[in-house]
């Protein structure tokens, strides 16, 4: 190995008293006392949460109120820690929303495992999971920390939607009934 | 076919010469050699019909003079090949020597694109709630052959969904791309033809005819046979993904056919059972009740723990009052033909350790002349050929019966076969010890000393003889429940305890390797080595036997069935 010989001159008069350096690190105090305050007061004060942030995964419902997830596993498949885990089930003639004919009968995510990666919400083809601005989790137990579908619609809430998939197809439905063109 | 394996012709696919039988169905031949020609309506097992157009390519043949007949050869003196003008369909064409195929021309690109297109243009975009999404044709081949991108913006078609065609099949009309398989598996194979389109053009629709509906007892071979997610299996219907999934290949245990069957689990937990093709045997289809045989690996009376006297017991305890039980008096056996060949093997072993007479019943029910034969056990032929049986059993155990009224019987060591309903009295039972080992409760375990509980098919692995005398593997398809061990490790676990010396639980390689030097028509076969399609035993042994089997689909009886005699119970 090649030996770099390191310039350690010695040290002049002013060095020597170290007064420079502690001056100028008051400086940098006074300095930082004069300027606008950045520290938050947490929990009391929040950050704001930018929209690209990738928080707590939640299943979200359309404007109507119909929950989007139809439970087609694909982010059961693509979870790379396996955190997430559905109960497939169908949709009863007599519901409103009969003509989607599939939700999840429960929608498991286990926040232990989960990795907030995004992968869920990229996958999803009808646009029903998304990470949002939820970043902090604690729980008492870890069973309470396995998210079910009724607190991750609560968590969720409503987003607006931009095809109205089964809405339209619906109404093609009933148009058709009527007698209409199909 | 003998003939046209021997009879082969070169062909050539894209500049290469693949040597294939003469006369075999194109699509069959390209897939031979390694070359996907995509089709939907073409099955192997059906007749042709040539609709959905998806495996058109451009064939020729090597040009000759219509006049002389001479070989009109190009400037460099090979023969020119002439090509056909247009495309042509490939399922209704066979090989023949000289044929030349594109199959990755610009001309043949272009009509899969044009093909798929028109079936894209009505096809719902339901695959996130679509059962067969993982394994639809339709998927696939708009992945490979497909255009990528739609250039349609009017309203797709409607039509009904959710059709109730028969008790175990949904339709979903939208998704049809009305390739008419199912409509020629009910004419062709089940000639049960309940199915056909109405309406015409764009409003084309599948249909039972007036009156009928499918309920033929092969009605879920459509659910598989459908290219698309058109008909669904109301069973299966929306309960798992088919890409979790897991495939495992074993038999079906309804009767002596030996159907093949592919079991699909996910994490120990069984979905489905599908056909699995074996020209020699099923073909690709399976009858329906035999896919719903995996309800019982989750029965309400499954037995899952070791009981002796009505207690819970550790299984050391289980066969150390076996053996006490064993030598209280003269023992007898009711094996099964439930039990796989190396079970069966190593009942044989027991019963030269602690002698006592073996004895059968013979399960005797309807058949239907295709699939499910009149015997209801899957391996009673295995019994015959690991020397239990020497001759066929009766329906019932009225020797056995006698023998215990007599006090000739103290214990009765049991394979999973109920002996009330085999005609001994409860009363009786309980004279005798009996020693239990079955999957499930019945009446006899109420009776039973001591209880051993078993696996089901699904969770061990052996063999089954059929009624071909087709020697078929089954393989373990999910774990069986805590502390259960299979049939062949208990055997082997009494046999030690009664002589005294140390276990070792027997794998089934091993238990072939004696048995093939002991057996005579067993003779070199090895268990690694046993074909997915079966190995044919040598029958003639057992030529004179009066099995109860009638003709079916792949079977032809050797001697007189004794149809007349059977009782069902």
């Amino acid at each position: 190995m090649a030996v770099k010989v390191v310039d350690r001159s010695p040290l002049n008069f002013w060095e020597k008293t170290y007064m420079p350096q502690v001056l100028g690190g008051l400086k940098i105090t006074l300095d930082n006392m004069l300027r606008p305050k950045v520290t938050l007061q947490y929990p009391e004060e929040r950050p704001t949460i930018p929209d690209n942030y990738r928080g707590v995964p939640t299943l979200v419902r359309d404007p109507n109120g119909r929950e989007k997830c139809v439970s087609c596993q694909l982010c059961e498949f693509v979870c790379p820690p396996k955190a997430i885990r559905i109960t497939p089930g169908d949709i009863d003639d007599s519901d409103e929303n009969a003509h989607v004919e599939k939700r999840p009968k429960d929608f498991e995510i286990n926040m232990l495992r989960c990795i907030y990666c995004g992968m869920c919400q990229e996958v999803c083809p009808e646009e029903a999971i998304f990470l949002q601005d939820i970043y902090s989790v604690s729980g008492y137990s870890r069973e309470e920390l396995v998210y079910h579908k009724a607190k991750l619609y609560e968590l969720g809430g409503t987003l607006p939607d931009q095809h109205y998939k089964w809405d339209r197809k619906k109404e093609a439905e009933e148009k058709v009934a009527a007698g209409g063109h199909h | 076919m003998a003939d046209s394996e021997t009879n082969l012709v070169t062909i050539n696919i894209d500049g290469n010469e693949h040597s294939v039988p003469n006369g075999m169905n194109l699509v069959d031949a390209c897939e031979s050699v390694g070359v996907e020609i995509p089709h939907y309506c073409y099955h192997p097992k059906l007749s042709v019909a040539g609709n959905c157009r998806m495996c058109l390519v451009e064939m020729g043949m090597p040009m000759r003079d219509r006049a002389t007949g001479e070989p009109v050869l190009d400037d460099d003196g090979v023969q020119k090949i002439g090509w056909m003008p247009k495309p042509a369909i490939a399922c209704a064409s066979k090989t023949m020597p000289g044929l030349h195929l594109k199959t990755k021309s610009d001309l043949t690109k272009e009509c899969r694109e044009g093909v798929m297109e028109f079936l894209l243009v009505n096809h719902p975009l339901d695959c996130p709630i679509c059962d067969q999404a993982g394994e639809c044709r339709l998927q696939e081949f708009a992945t490979d052959y497909g255009r990528g991108f739609s250039r349609y913006v009017e309203e797709k078609n409607v039509k009904p969904k959710r059709t109730k065609l028969g008790p175990r099949v949904t339709l979903d009309d939208e998704r049809c791309i009305l390739c008419s398989r199912c409509v020629r598996f009910c004419d062709e194979i089940d000639e049960n033809p309940v199915l056909g389109f109405t309406e015409r053009g764009s409003y084309n629709t599948l249909t039972c005819f007036p009156g009928t509906q499918l309920d033929s007892n092969y009605s879920l071979n459509t659910v598989d046979l459908c290219p698309v997610g058109a008909l669904t299996s109301t069973d299966f219907r929306f309960k798992m993904r088919v890409w979790f999934l897991k495939p495992t290949p074993s038999i079906c245990t309804e009767s002596s056919a030996g159907v093949n069957t592919e079991v699909w689990s996910r994490e120990g937990v069984i979905y489905r059972i599908t056909p699995r093709r074996n020209d020699l045997v099923n073909d690709t289809w399976m009858a329906d009740t035999g896919r719903a045989l995996y309800h019982q690996v989750e029965a309400e009376n499954r037995m899952k723990s070791f009981r002796v006297d009505g207690n819970r017991a550790s299984i050391g305890e289980a066969t150390q009052r076996v053996r006490e039980l064993m030598s209280v008096g003269p023992v007898a056996y009711v094996g099964s033909g439930q039990m796989s060949v190396e079970e069966q093997w190593m009942l044989r072993k027991l019963a030269e350790v602690e002698p006592g007479a073996v004895h059968f019943v013979y399960h005797q029910g309807e058949g239907d002349d295709r699939l499910i034969s009149k015997d209801k056990t899957p391996n009673l032929r295995g019994g015959l050929l690991t020397g239990l049986l020497k001759t066929l059993p009766e329906t019932h155990l009225h020797a056995l019966r006698d023998q215990l009224e007599k006090g000739e019987v103290k214990t009765i060591v049991c394979f999973g076969e109920d002996l009330v309903k085999a005609g001994i009295g409860p009363d009786l039972l309980k004279k005798a010890n009996i020693i239990y080992l079955g999957s499930h409760r019945n009446d006899t375990t109420d009776i039973a000393r001591v209880l051993i509980p078993t696996l089901t098919v699904f969770e061990r692995s052996g063999s089954f003889v059929n009624q071909q005398f087709r020697l078929q593997k089954f393989a373990q398809c999910v774990p069986g429940p805590a502390g259960l061990l299979p049939t062949t490790a208990l055997l082997a676990r009494i046999i030690s305890e009664i002589k005294g010396d140390a276990y070792t639980a027997p794998s089934n390689p091993m238990l072939w390797r004696e048995m093939g030097l002991a057996i005579e028509q067993f003779a070199g076969v090895e268990f690694a080595k046993i074909p997915a399609t079966g190995l044919e035993l040598d029958s003639s042994a057992f030529a004179q036997l009066p099995f109860v089997e009638e003709k079916g689909w792949h079977y032809e009886p050797a001697a007189e069935p004794a149809g007349a005699e059977s009782s069902a119970h």
